[in-house]
């Protein structure tokens, strides 16, 4: 198998974040987690944006895998890391698969507002579940990985490593899957669908598939983000969550599985030094910063990187 | 061209700063730094955040001019002035917990007040134990943080919600016993849920003959009640409970009132007392109302009460609400441990007469106390405050526990006045420790 360089930097990025691990301040840790958990779930963004779909209820997937992971947590009685996220990734693969069915014959604004309201659908369920905490949410704590258990340093550690491997590894899939036949059928989709069904490809099952791929990858972030916040609430599928996904999709841009990540990262650093800098506008300083953003790189900021290289 | 290499340029000098920021090196302590984390914007900013915050602005200046009553007269905290870093609690759980690890990390306080939100205050007292970092809760109401988990760097200077429902019912069965049915209005989020169920319970448990006819939960935010208040006026309930608050409960009278709701209905805020001066003329006579404990018109006269009134006065120009009295606590509660502790350092050093180490002994005796001399002596203690005496007594001395009060409205020469006070000891309106509200409720209010 023969890597391009898009795979070979996220190996090489992978190692070099396990192995700087321990040199990391705990901030930089903690705000690379929560960074790499927004990556993961705006990675899914991108695939939709490619396919010329733009969700505005992805806080829906994000939010399930999160209960999903604090149902196995509080129900099930197992606090494992890894399980916690395979079940946030089935509970919301099994919910895409029903929701696209139908999801997956609406286009542009009709999709952005159907899947807004299957996300503020979960919302206004969980407001209403006294059980479980309704929007006050609950803890969740997250003791062994893969059935062994972790303390302290190890167990900051061990989430870190969690955090790093999955986000990297669905990176790494999700490139090779652009680059494969189908996935290099998303671009075609967005621009002509008369053509690729012409072409013999079936334009719903792509859509279908992608979707269920992008939800599979917000319930991964979910799970990831409840594991590492250590605690959930309903709140993470009101519409301005899912609204600050699409934002951060926008910032970032399309052009490779980078620039979520990159853009996740520079979003959150951004918002975490305006809460401390400007505790009364934090919100003007991202506006500004989408502002610019969007007037002078309307590709994102992964733009930025690209016209270095000639075309 | 240029706008790219501009905007690289941008972004790797703010990642410079960043780090260089981040990188300071701490001095040695001259002052104690608190992290005060309240709403700043969003719908609690106005009736909870913003008072939370001109409060303890305006508390710090007094205690770092040593203008305190006394025993809390002494320049700052045990003679160290107060630095504080304010920064906002919107944004949900996830935020607040980034939020609060960047508070710890990255600005180095030494103690964290804050939390006005219930999720917040859950989700934080777990990193505040990872993190080891002393945390005041300031004003949120759940009785969840201590009763489903024990933290020893975690404190709340202000009781929890529970006595609130059950005074109300205590206080409404004291005076109108012939009440027989009973509705509410409540926001559908997990504080109006809490506070219909226990005043539910409760009327439940001691007056079992009330029918309870319905719970009306509107969304939070909802701002047009017209079904509710039409579903209510037609079942003509004797009592309408209503934990409303803010511009919800501000919406709800104005729209209320028109239709002649309170006319064979009267009312129980349970939250209404901030909102009294916001209101007159709208709040009809005969209304049962609180401010979630010994607060605002219902606080003690004393010198703590005159001092906080004329520090808040003199900056809002308002008389201080309920979350400007949590914030009073918060800080004279940490104010009054970190002395303690220095007290008890003092107190148990050895004595003058001991032969070995008199010098070392007594220069570690006046030494700064370290953050678990203070949480020592913030456990189980004793404090005043301007609403009354606080005494962290719940949750493993970790929860403080105070007596509440309830009065009725009257409307006099153009304000609102309320009479008819009665007060209620923490005794009767607080389960025992290791009992959680709803089970202490419907137990009949068992006591060990």
């Amino acid at each position: 198998m023969k890597l391009d360089r898009t795979s070979i930097a996220i190996v090489v990025i992978t190692v070099a974040l396990l192995a700087a691990a321990p040199a990391l301040p705990r901030w930089a840790m903690s705000l690379l987690n929560v960074s790499l958990c927004y990556g993961t779930v705006v990675l899914g963004m991108m695939l939709l944006m490619r396919t010329g779909l733009v969700s505005f209820g992805h806080g829906l997937y994000y939010c399930l895998g999160a209960y999903a992971a604090g149902t196995v947590d509080q129900m099930l009685k197992i606090p494992d890391m890894a399980l916690m996220v395979l079940a946030g990734a089935a509970a919301t693969g099994i919910v895409a698969a029903i929701l696209g069915l139908l999801l997956a014959r609406y286009r542009d604004i009709f999709f952005a507002m159907l899947s807004l309201a299957f996300s503020m659908i979960l919302y206004g369920l969980l407001v209403k579940s006294s059980a479980l905490g309704s929007t006050d949410g609950f803890n969740i704590s997250a003791k062994s990985i893969f059935g062994i258990a972790v303390v302290d340093n190890a167990h900051r550690y061990a989430t870190f490593g969690i955090t790093v491997v999955l986000t990297m590894l669905s990176a790494f899939l999700l490139n090779r899957y652009l680059r494969s036949h189908r996935g290099r059928l998303a671009e075609a989709i967005r621009d002509n669908e008369l053509r690729v069904e012409y072409m013999g490809a079936s334009v719903r099952t792509t859509i279908h598939l992608h979707y269920v791929i992008s939800a599979v990858l917000a319930g991964i972030g979910g799970a990831l983000m409840a594991i590492n916040i250590g605690h959930i609430d309903p709140e993470m599928t009101y519409w301005p969550q899912s609204g600050e996904f699409v934002f951060i999709a926008i910032l970032s841009g399309t052009g490779n599985v980078f620039a979520p990540i990159g853009g996740a990262l520079v979003f959150e650093t951004i918002r975490s030094f305006a809460y401390e800098y400007s505790p009364n506008t934090w919100q003007m300083v991202l506006g500004i910063t989408m502002l610019i953003v969007m007037i002078f790189l309307p590709g994102g900021l992964w733009s930025l990187l690209q016209r270095r290289k000639p075309a | 061209m240029k706008i790219g290499t501009v905007l690289r340029g941008c972004v790797a000098i703010t990642a410079a700063l960043g780090i260089s920021l981040a990188a300071q090196a701490q001095d040695k302590k001259t002052s104690i730094k608190v992290g005060f984390v309240t709403f700043l914007s969003g719908p609690a900013a106005g009736p909870f955040g913003v008072p939370a915050k001109v409060a303890a602005e305006a508390i710090v200046e007094s205690l770092n001019a040593g203008k305190a009553p006394p025993p809390y007269q002494t320049k700052g905290i045990g003679g160290l002035p107060i630095e504080m870093v304010i920064i906002d609690e919107a944004g949900g759980a996830t935020k607040q917990v980034s939020e609060y690890r960047t508070l710890v990390q990255r600005q180095d306080v030494d103690v964290v007040i804050g939390y006005i939100g219930s999720g917040d205050c859950l989700a934080v007292a777990p990193v505040a134990e990872e993190l080891k970092k002393l945390t005041v809760l300031l004003d949120c109401g759940t009785p969840r943080v201590f009763e489903d988990a024990s933290y020893k760097y975690v404190f709340r200077t202000r009781p929890h919600a529970t006595m609130d429902a059950v005074a109300a019912t205590m206080y409404l069965l004291d005076n109108r016993p012939a009440v027989k049915r009973v509705s509410g209005i409540n926001q559908n989020y997990a504080y109006g849920q809490d506070s219909w169920n226990d005043f539910e319970a409760t009327i439940k448990t001691l007056k079992p003959a009330v029918e309870i006819i319905s719970s009306q939960m509107p969304k939070f935010g909802a701002g047009q009640y017209g079904a509710e208040i039409s579903a209510l006026i037609s079942s003509a309930p004797d009592v309408i409970h209503s934990s409303l608050w803010g511009g919800d409960l501000e919406a709800f009278m104005l729209q209320a009132q028109p239709r002649d709701l309170f006319k064979s209905s009267q009312l129980v805020l349970v939250a209404g007392e901030p909102y009294l001066h916001r209101l007159p003329g709208k709040i009809p006579d005969g209304t049962i109302v609180g401010a979630r404990g010994t607060n605002g018109v219902f606080a003690p006269d004393s010198p703590f009460k005159r001092w906080l009134v004329e520090i808040y006065k003199a900056k809002a120009n308002l008389d201080p609400n309920y979350p400007a009295y949590s914030t009073a606590q918060a800080f004279l509660g940490l104010k009054a441990a970190y002395e303690k502790a220095m007290r008890d350092k003092i107190s148990s050093a050895i004595p003058m007469g001991a032969a070995k180490n008199v010098k070392e002994e007594m220069e570690k005796a006046y030494s700064p106390p370290n953050q678990e001399e203070i949480i020592a002596a913030f456990e189980k203690l004793t404090f005043d405050s301007p609403s009354g005496k606080v005494k962290m007594t719940l949750g493993k001395g970790h929860q403080a526990v105070m007596g509440t009060a309830y009065g009725t409205t009257r409307f006099e020469n153009g304000v609102v006045k309320v009479g008819n006070i009665k007060y209620y000891d923490a005794e009767r309106v607080t389960p025992p420790e290791g009992v959680t509200s709803l089970d202490w409720i419907k137990s009949g209010f068992k006591r060990p």
